[in-house]
């Protein structure tokens, strides 16, 4: 079980090569990428996203997201299980997060996966900050994420 | 206790941490935030709506209702926006 909490950017290809190596019972390998996206596509340019700073709590995010990976270790019959979270200034199209989970069989690494990333959004302390040409504003919390991890 | 601020939290209160002594008939959350409130409009703006206010205690959430001791490391923050 990997976390890590990081600035720089990260390479799919490696990181899930180096999650599954060396371990012949991984036949599933289920992995989430999320990209900064302009959250607002198509409105005037001035609400157009141009950056996005995330901020989080040094310690606690690192012990959050460790103590429910092993909870989806624990509910899942998981081989492995990678959760890399960037913070500071992204750029639309910049990798945020990295969810991987790794089983047997694909049922579990899909489940896994996703519960991770329900977490991820409603319980992982990270803050987005939306910059636009009109200033900066924080992203508020949604409802439907919120419903989507009350259901795990 | 030390007492950390995150994201708009932060920027109203305009400190992003700090070390305070509060009186010691403060012993849950909830008092620590209503004697916060009392120490200036920052504070006050910050936590006038709960709602939208999570509390964390040596990096465990927690409700407000949780006892707070010296020593404590307390974090406010609004709900969380990440993955």
């Amino acid at each position: 079980m990997t976390v890590r909490v990081q600035a720089e950017d990260f390479d799919v290809g490696a990181e899930l090569a180096a999650l599954t190596r060396g371990n012949p019972r991984i036949g599933g390998l289920a992995c989430f990428v999320g990209l900064v996206r302009d959250l607002h596509p198509g409105a005037a340019d001035a609400a157009a996203v141009q950056a996005l700073t995330l901020e989080h709590y040094p310690g606690m995010t690192e012990r959050q997201i460790g103590a429910i990976a092993a909870e989806a270790k624990a509910r899942w019959p998981l081989e492995s299980v990678l959760v890399i979270h960037r913070h500071g200034r992204l750029e639309p199209g910049d990798r945020i997060v990295l969810v991987a989970c790794a089983s047997a069989h694909r049922d579990a690494a899909f489940a896994a996966c996703q519960f991770l990333m329900d977490w991820l959004k409603t319980r992982a302390p990270f803050w987005k900050r939306e910059e636009t040409v009109e200033g900066g504003r924080w992203v508020e919390a949604r409802a439907e994420d919120e419903a989507a991890a009350r259901k795990w | 206790m030390k007492l950390l601020y995150f994201a708009w939290l932060r920027t109203k209160v305009g400190l992003s941490e700090e070390t305070v002594e509060p009186p010691p008939g403060v012993t849950d959350v909830a008092g620590l935030i209503d004697w916060l409130k009392g120490r200036g409009p920052g504070y006050a703006d910050a936590l006038a709506n709960l709602a939208v206010v999570k509390v964390a205690v040596n990096q465990e959430y927690v409700p407000f209702e949780h006892p707070v001791r010296p020593g404590d490391e307390v974090a406010l923050f609004p709900p969380v926006t990440g993955g």
